[in-house]
């Protein structure tokens, strides 16, 4: 088998397990990321919503903010770790067409 | 390590996408001078690997949260502007479909990113397994250093850039109007848990597939320049 067919084949074990980086936190308690909270985050914790931050937060609507599909963020973590992997096999999909588009259009083709 | 919209203000937004338009103009020349076709699957899979990776939040228990970049393991096989046209297509997709990183932050996050972060591990490796044979237990253990360090270093600029912000922009009584945390707060934090947590992550990541790159297709490690 060529080395980039086991690739491909390691990315998709990936994407099914790819939930864990949802359901690890959850199990552990563990919060956002540092720096990535949201607006309501940020008021408790530092008492107030910066002015310029309450502006620019909401700037960009993303189809599917933080890989969880529009309606269902309280629908439990089953449907979580379904967005989730749909999200990574969506996110996959479109960086290797743009990659392999940049790709043919730089690459030298003589080899 | 993605800055959401809102957390920069808008010159240091500015500044970090005057600096990645020349970077991203020079590695769209260089890579056009080095890669070759045979090589663009192995490219298209180093960003879906990164693009993916970074959905493996890794939990601090009862803290935050952070996770692996993959970009340096793209540095290591393709060359550092090779893999900085990765990680900046799978930055721009994870903003753009997924809210993950600002819009306005994605000069910001390429820098740390797309930009430091693969070129400082692509020297560490280098340097570490100068001279090591292509099978050799010095090539897996320079790509893991080259993780760590090259993960901390990215941690610790946008550590930098958080913390400068109150500095920067405030109101007359002082309430910050981006990132309320100051270098004090910003830089211990996100330094400290990449040191701690995030930046091993990165390193036996990096560390494993160039052991299984060793055995099972040794070309690919050489190809990478040894």
């Amino acid at each position: 088998m060529k080395i980039t067919t086991k690739l491909w084949i390691g990315l998709a074990i990936l994407i099914v397990l790819s939930p864990l980086g949802l359901l690890l936190p959850d199990h552990f308690k563990a919060g956002d990321a540092w720096g990535e909270w949201g607006t309501d985050t940020i008021k408790e914790l530092v008492g107030y919503i910066p002015r310029g931050l309450e502006k620019l937060s909401s700037l960009w609507s993303a189809p599917i903010p933080d890989y969880a599909f529009r309606g269902w963020e309280e629908k439990g973590l089953p449907r979580l770790s379904f967005s989730y992997i749909i999200s990574a096999v969506v996110g996959i999909t479109a960086t290797v067409i743009v990659v392999l588009l940049i790709g043919k259009i730089l690459a030298k083709k003589d080899d | 390590m993605h800055i959401p919209d809102g957390y920069l203000g808008p010159a240091t937004c500015g500044i970090f996408y005057a600096i990645m338009l020349p970077i991203w103009t020079a590695a769209s020349r260089i890579v056009k001078k080095t890669l070759k076709a045979r090589q663009v699957p192995l490219l298209a899979i180093g960003a879906a690997f990164s693009f993916v990776i970074m959905m493996f939040n890794v939990p601090i228990p009862g803290g935050s949260t952070g996770h692996a970049v993959g970009g340096v393991l793209v540095a290591i096989l393709l060359g550092p502007w090779a893999a900085s046209i990765a990680i900046t297509v799978a930055l721009v997709v994870q903003a753009l479909l997924f809210g993950d990183g600002g819009i306005t932050a994605i000069g910001a996050n390429c820098f740390n990113m797309a930009f430091v972060l693969p070129f400082t591990g692509y020297y560490v490796y280098k340097a570490i397994s100068y001279n090591a044979s292509a099978d050799s237990s010095r090539r897996m253990l320079a790509a893991g250093a080259a993780g760590y360090i090259g993960i901390n270093v990215a941690a610790f600029l946008a550590g930098v850039e958080f913390g400068l912000q109150p500095l920067l922009c405030h109101t007359a009584n002082g309430q910050a109007l981006y990132c309320p945390y100051g270098l004090k707060i910003a830089v211990p934090a996100m330094a400290g848990e990449h040191l701690l947590i995030f930046g091993w992550v990165e390193a036996v990541v990096t560390a494993l597939v160039v052991k299984y790159l060793q055995k099972e297709a040794p070309e690919v490690i050489e190809e990478g320049g040894m």
